[in-house]
């Protein structure tokens, strides 16, 4: 009879779709695979290094934050491992192991857990890293090699569009941090992130969009803006981070359209040959603004009634 | 092909999970030995009973009535006699003053004159579906009569075919198998309010009943189908206008605000029924469907009826479901009571698996603005929901707290999988409270 039955008393729907937080964060890691074969590839066990210990370092950082305050342990939700894993892939290839560590760390602890852990962070936790590694550690944050040796060279922001081959920009044969230079690596990732559902197309469109205008304005090859540098791989898959980034679909355009503008503005005028970092984290402050300028017109707010 | 018509933001492709029962014939089943018959069956005034214990009632007598006029009276669906006239307990476990018939299996009708619509004013047809007791029967149950008199003149009535909740075939299996009553009740409802236009919309995923339509109404210029795109919630009331009219229902408005009526399919053919058979509203069709329906099936079933004679007559359950819902998934309430009765507005029970259902498991947000996407009336549930749940009623409402359908698909979209529809309708109950509170202060 039915008494014994026990029956599940839950408010509807009753039915969801079957993504996840923690499927969408593992789409963030698979679309990083190409990437981070392009890293290995031509920076060799270096990238390996680099990206296992920030990788190791920022779910560790995760756990014991959260044992510390007393909180459920959520580090398979693989939000802290994509962290981890973009923050090595933003290094130069000769960075000290422990440089990148505490770089994982101050990035899970100071960029995520302070806040509130989870969706609660107003700045994208592996550009705190990096800014953090950057402010502290100038010289070896800056210390380029080429690809396949470990001879230091000049990135092709340094050298210029002149002096650097489109081709190789394009396959990631330069100098750069471990998973920025193959522009063929990152749009692999990228698409495969689209096409999953875990990236709105609005933010790096806006990005090339505002990067090629200025680029043309000033007289600069807009290709080699868009190839060179962080630019590729913070637009597809920095700026693009979820949390940080606005809700609505004009914000988003706008934070695109930001983040590119303010690129050009420190590579063209300001004292940093790359401002990547700078223009994300400068956006994702504005974004709880964005939200509330661009909230989306309410069905049936403004219109009158037929006469 | 024809293009197939959308609202247009937000919504969403859902899956239909119709399979199990959309190509079924309705059956009828056999009127219960007892049925327990709610004094309440809409939105408004509770009715008063009108029969007294011992006495004897026939098929379509009217056992309960009000004098205000939100409510509609509610009629005995077996002969037989009156057992007990006490509160007793809905599907939600709610308890609600209800008569209890005793079936005697005689099957003595009562029922009113047949009439000819041709012949009937606008003014009679609504009194007449009023006598029946005919409220909207896909869900809201608000009662018919009222909406068959709009304070603002209409030129359109439009009939909901849309059903895009998952599981339920109830409509869909109606428009096949009684297309002549339900234009028949179309033409009666235009009528009634004054409209020389009516529309059926029906999702895409309906072609037969589609085709039958286009069949019935072929030699009546007033009368079109229009093809709906499948996505949820098409049904909704204000994106189906939006989508077969273009016209925008104004925040807070009702729909004669631009000139239009929406009725349900069931409430349609209601209408008819009472008109030309003149039989009131005792009996409906609900889905019984769900992966722990052994033979899932649309019953032609009579108001009273318990859930549990109905689901037995299905053949029962295989196997624990995890949940059971009366109506659809998307915005149906969990049954609490077994025992509990159909009543006019419920157009389906789905016993569902384990495998089949998903609950809230309230992780952090990660403002993937999935919610924003999908809601179709350009809300930010994950704002409002936030807002709802910290009791900041104020502030949700400063960004549309009362503009929501509650249609649940921000929730179902969630990666998070929070209560997102749940905080927001405690939000609007918080408020009305909270603005009540004010108003006696």
């Amino acid at each position: 009879m039915m008494e014994d039955l026990k029956l599940v008393i839950s408010p509807s729907p009753h039915i969801r779709d079957k993504d996840t937080t923690q499927n969408i964060m593992f789409s963030v890691l698979v679309s990083l695979l190409p990437v981070l074969v392009a890293a290995v590839y031509f920076f060799g066990l270096n990238a390996l290094r680099l990206v296992v210990l920030s990788s190791a370092a920022a779910v560790a950082t995760e756990a014991v934050f959260q044992k510390l305050r007393k909180k459920p342990i959520t580090v398979w939700d693989g939000s802290a491992l994509v962290t981890g894993m973009l923050l090595g892939l933003i290094v130069p290839p000769t960075l000290p192991s422990w440089m990148v560590v505490l770089g994982s760390v101050f990035a899970i602890a100071i960029g995520k857990q302070v806040f509130g852990g989870l969706g609660q962070n107003p700045f994208n936790p592996a550009l705190v890293g990096r800014a953090f590694l950057t402010a502290s550690f100038a010289v070896p944050m800056t210390a380029w090699t080429g690809p396949f040796d470990t001879v230091s060279a000049a990135t092709p922001l340094a050298l210029g569009a002149a002096r650097t081959s489109l081709p190789d920009l394009f396959f990631g044969s330069v100098a750069g941090s471990l998973g920025e230079t193959s522009a063929l690596a990152i749009l692999l990732g990228g698409i495969y992130l689209f096409y999953r559902g875990a990236l709105d197309y609005r933010i790096p469109l806006g990005i090339f969009g505002s990067t090629i205008v200025i680029s043309l304005l000033a007289g600069q090859n807009p290709v080699f803006h868009l190839l060179s540098g962080s630019l590729l791989f913070g637009a597809v898959f920095m700026a693009t981070d979820m949390v940080t980034s606005p809700v609505t679909p004009i914000g988003r355009w706008i934070f695109g359209i930001g983040v590119g503008l303010i690129i050009m503005l420190i590579r063209l005028w300001g004292s940093y040959p790359e401002g990547v970092t700078f223009a994300i984290l400068i956006m994702n402050a504005v974004t709880p603004l964005l939200n509330r300028w661009t909230r989306p017109r309410i069905y049936g707010q403004g219109v009158k009634a037929s006469e | 092909m024809m293009t197939e018509r959308t609202f247009p933001r937000g919504g969403r492709e859902i899956p239909h999970r119709k399979e199990a029962t959309e190509n079924k014939a309705i059956l009828v089943m056999g009127a219960p030995p007892v049925v327990t018959i709610p004094m309440q069956q809409h939105i408004g005034a509770p009715c008063e009973p009108i029969v007294a214990v011992g006495d004897h009632v026939k098929i379509g007598q009217k056992i309960g009535e009000s004098k205000k006029y939100v409510c509609a009276p509610i009629h005995a669906s077996v002969s037989g006699r009156v057992t007990a006239v006490e509160p007793r307990s809905l599907l939600n476990g709610q308890k609600v003053m209800s008569v209890v018939i005793e079936n005697d299996g005689q099957e003595e009708q009562l029922t009113n004159s047949p009439s000819d619509v041709k012949k009937m004013s606008p003014k009679a047809i609504r009194e007449a579906v009023k006598e029946a007791g005919i409220v909207g029967m896909g869900g809201a149950g608000f009662p018919t009569h009222i909406k068959l008199d709009p304070p603002k003149p209409v030129d359109t009535i439009l009939i909901n075919g849309a059903e895009c909740e998952p599981y339920l075939t109830c409509d869909h299996r109606l428009m096949v198998e009684k297309p002549t009553e339900l234009v028949g009740g179309l033409r009666a409802i235009m009528k009634a309010a004054g409209a020389s236009r009516g529309i059926i919309g029906i999702e895409g995923n309906k072609p037969d009943a589609v085709a039958i339509l286009k069949e019935t109404i072929k030699d009546d210029p007033d009368l079109s189908i229009v093809v709906l795109q499948v996505r949820y919630p098409q049904g909704a009331e204000k994106q189906l206008i939006k989508a077969v009219l273009n016209r925008e229902v104004p925040s807070g408005a009702l729909p004669c605000e631009v000139g239009c009526v929406v009725n349900n399919v069931h409430t349609a053919i209601a209408v008819y029924q009472a008109l030309t058979e003149g039989v009131p509203s005792y009996e409906r069709v609900v889905t019984i469907s769900g992966g722990a329906v052994l033979d899932p099936r649309n019953v032609l079933v009579r108001i009273g009826t318990p859930v549990q004679a109905l689901l037995d007559y299905c053949g029962g359950l295989m196997g624990e479901p995890a949940v059971i819902v009366s109506g659809g998934p998307m915005t149906g309430p969990p049954v609490v009571n077994l025992e509990g009765p159909v009543v006019k507005n419920l157009s389906g029970i789905l016993a569902l698996t384990p495998e089949e259902v998903d609950f809230d498991e309230n992780r952090p947000c990660i403002r993937c603005a999935r919610c924003v996407n999908a809601c179709p009336m350009g809300l930010a549930p994950n704002m409002l929901g936030l807002y709802s749940d910290k009791g900041l009623y104020n502030e949700a409402a400063k960004i549309g707290l009362r503009d929501c359908i509650e249609c649940g698909l921000c929730s179902y979209v969630c990666p998070s999988r929070r209560a997102l529809v749940t905080w927001i309708k405690s939000g609007k109950a918080g408020l009305a409270a909270q603005q009540t509170k004010e108003k006696v202060v």
